[in-house]
């Protein structure tokens, strides 16, 4: 049996837990596994998350809820999917590689005495893993040898899956809550927006260093971005020097995209800044020099000053869309 | 003089600490410090500016006359454990550890250059993984007396992101992953630390000792000054036998083959903002 652990936000199933079902379909398939049951762990609301995820095609969707899941903490939700794990006691464990996934999944492992395989985009026949490594230079097969194995995927390697008709069955398991003081939740400073998320957006306007300040990210990235309903984000020169929140940052140790259209607007084109966008469909690069390394990899690339050049993009876009 | 008591660790988890010292000639006026020990694990990688390339098994990438470094988010971890001492006086020691063949030990006086006190060097040229590597850190920390295991998120060649949040469960210990914050208080029995995750940033309060792993804005990670360079080469660097610690270090994940990946195409370049417009709409249809 497969696992796949859903993230929820209040009722609602967001990409990041469709794709985890679409890739816990893949690995069924390939790893030869008679049953992938979704796992959704959370407070007020799971029920209702729960019974939207039943409408993916999983074989069935086992949900927790209780009080001390809200808001997320690693030890407690360790603590909650250790008991369910018991229960189910699956052979491969799945969850996607957010900062959530990526935060829990290896504590589980720990646990299951399993080993993890990270970022994870594609189940190989016969029950191997594919993984990039090295900043997406290298793309390497793995075999995971414990007899249970833990992998967190890689949402842009998986297609959000379409709802079928018919609804799995959905349970939930009985959690008596975990007493542990010793992580305690504080705050959560939002980064609030309007705009898609970065990692579902279509479309992705991104600005680097070149921006050299926060208002010339608004003043420029905001209104290319509105023109073209997309996300913002940032390389971590610019995340670094603060002119963008993390929450932005695109690359090897940011998020990870691959959206129908990405400008990259003064961003060089680092190896790690390309880790986390060069699987996007079109990418449009914005660069005052000509030898810029973002040009290698842009199917369209444009030689200008962005000052001048973004408000005049913005402008025809707009038009172009009227 | 001081004086050794033997508490019992706040964090609920019964493990036994030692190291509160009381100062006995203030006795009376005497708050029960702490002097505290940070243990910050440190991985060997290749430069991040290399281009890698496969090797000829096929299995491992191009290994000879390239450049290796501390992984960065590992020097992040060690900038942290140095401001923290910097910043108040009741940090012991701070020890950098690594698993690795014998050169890690460039890596390791790298760290003692910028400040740690000394440094352990578990020697093996075998293949270590995540799950390996955690159990031979566990077994590191459980022998010294530690507040504190810094360390790095991720390392930029495996990108696992692994080993600090194996290391937590295996210890039972808390942990706050990708820490762009650390504020410790004055016992050391709780480090309050601001994390960046997806959709901003989170702040939690953990029990000490704890798992912190560095995400990139903690702090940017000093040079080490050319004396401090030569002072390190004296300070205690201690090898020790991968069998000496008696660690199940057969992995549990084994690479079995590697690849280049796709290389995209460079595409054209426009002459315009009108020409950039006109090939969006009509040739890449994304308009
Ligand atoms: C451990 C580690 C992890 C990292 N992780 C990431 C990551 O996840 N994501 C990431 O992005 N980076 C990451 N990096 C950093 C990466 O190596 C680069 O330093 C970074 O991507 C550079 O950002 P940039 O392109 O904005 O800045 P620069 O490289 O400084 O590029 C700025 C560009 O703007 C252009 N420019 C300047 N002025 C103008 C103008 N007026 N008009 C048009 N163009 C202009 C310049 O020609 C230049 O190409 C990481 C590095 C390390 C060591
Ligand atoms: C001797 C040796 C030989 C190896 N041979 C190969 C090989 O042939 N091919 C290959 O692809 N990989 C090889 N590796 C790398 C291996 O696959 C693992 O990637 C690695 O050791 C486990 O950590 P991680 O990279 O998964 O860590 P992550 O979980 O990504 O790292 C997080 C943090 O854990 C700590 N950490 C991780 N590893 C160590 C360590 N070794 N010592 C101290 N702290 C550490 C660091 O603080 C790091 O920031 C080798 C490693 C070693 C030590």
């Amino acid at each position: 049996m497969i696992v796949a652990i859903l993230e929820t936000t209040g009722q609602t199933v967001p990409k990041s837990a469709l794709v985890t079902i679409a890739a816990a379909k893949q690995a069924k398939a390939a790893h030869g596994y008679q049953k992938a049951v979704g796992v959704v762990v959370g407070g007020q609301g799971v029920e209702a998350a729960a019974n939207e995820a039943a409408r993916f095609g999983l074989d069935e969707i086992v949900y927790v809820q209780h009080a001390s899941l809200e808001p997320y903490l690693a030890l407690a939700h360790e603590a909650a999917l250790r008991s369910l794990l018991e229960e189910l006691s699956p052979k491969l464990v799945i969850a996607c590689a957010t900062t959530r996934g990526k935060d829990l999944l290896p504590r589980l492992a720990a646990r299951l005495d399993a080993g993890q395989a990270s970022d994870v985009i594609a189940f190989l026949p016969g029950g191997g893993f594919r993984r990039p490594m090295y900043a997406g230079n290298i793309i390497a097969d793995v075999e995971v040898t414990s007899d249970v194995k833990v992998a967190t995927v890689r949402a842009t390697a998986f297609d959000v899956p379409t709802a079928e008709s018919a609804s799995c069955p959905v349970r939930s398991i009985e959690f008596s809550g975990s007493a542990t003081s010793a992580q305690q939740f504080v705050r959560f400073d939002t980064v609030a927006s309007e705009r898609p998320e970065l990692t579902e957006a279509d479309v992705v306007v991104s600005g680097g260093r070149a921006m050299k300040s926060a208002e010339n990210f608004e003043q420029y990235i905001a209104p290319l971005a509105d023109a073209l309903g997309a996300a913002i984000g940032a390389s971590r020169a610019a995340v670094d020097s603060g002119y963008a929140p993390n929450d932005w940052q695109v690359g090897q140790t940011g998020k990870v995209v691959a959206p129908t259209l990405y400008i990259a607007v003064g961003i060089s084109g680092a190896i790690q800044h390309l880790a986390g966008m060069k699987d996007s469909k079109t990418i449009v690069a914005i660069n005052k020099d000509a030898e810029a390394p973002i040009f290698e990899v842009a199917d369209y690339g444009l030689v200008a000053d962005l000052y001048e050049a973004v408000p005049a993009l913005t402008e025809a876009i707009r038009k172009a869309k009227s | 003089m001081l004086l050794t008591l033997a508490v019992n660790t706040r964090d609920g988890y019964g493990r036994q600490g030692s190291g509160h010292y009381l100062n006995n000639t203030s006795w009376e006026t005497a708050a029960i410090g702490i002097m505290a020990k940070i243990l910050v694990p440190l991985k060997r990688v290749p430069d991040y500016e290399i281009k890698v390339k496969l090797g000829p098994s096929g299995k491992d990438i191009q290994k000879d006359g390239i450049k290796w470094i501390v992984n960065p988010f590992d020097e992040i971890a060690v900038e942290e454990a140095l401001r923290l001492r910097e910043a108040r006086s009741d940090v012991e020691e701070i020890v950098v550890c690594s698993i690795g063949p014998a050169e890690t030990s460039e890596q390791l006086r790298t760290a003692l250059a910028m400040g740690a006190d000394r440094a352990i060097l578990v020697v093996t040229d075998e293949y270590i993984d995540s799950d390996a590597a955690h159990r031979i850190l566990a077994e590191l920390f459980r022998r010294g007396d530690y507040q504190l295991i810094l360390m790095g998120k991720q390392s930029i060649d495996s990108d696992a992101g692994q080993t600090g949040q194996l290391l937590g469960a295996r210890l039972e210990l808390p942990q706050a992953t990708f820490a762009s914050k650390v504020v410790i208080d004055e016992s050391w029995s709780t480090a309050e630390v601001t994390r960046e995750v997806d959709g901003g940033l989170e702040t939690l309060k953990v029990s000490l000792p704890a798992v912190i792993t560095t995400d990139l804005r903690l702090n940017e990670p000093r040079y080490p000054s050319l004396p401090n360079i030569v002072k390190a080469k004296k300070k205690p660097l201690e090898e020790v036998a991968l069998q000496e610690l008696g660690v199940d270090v057969s992995p549990k994940v084994r690479i079995t083959a590697m690849a280049l990946p796709e290389q995209r195409q460079a595409g054209v370049k426009v002459g315009s903002v009108e020409e950039l417009v006109a090939k969006l709409k009509d040739e890449a249809k994304v308009l």
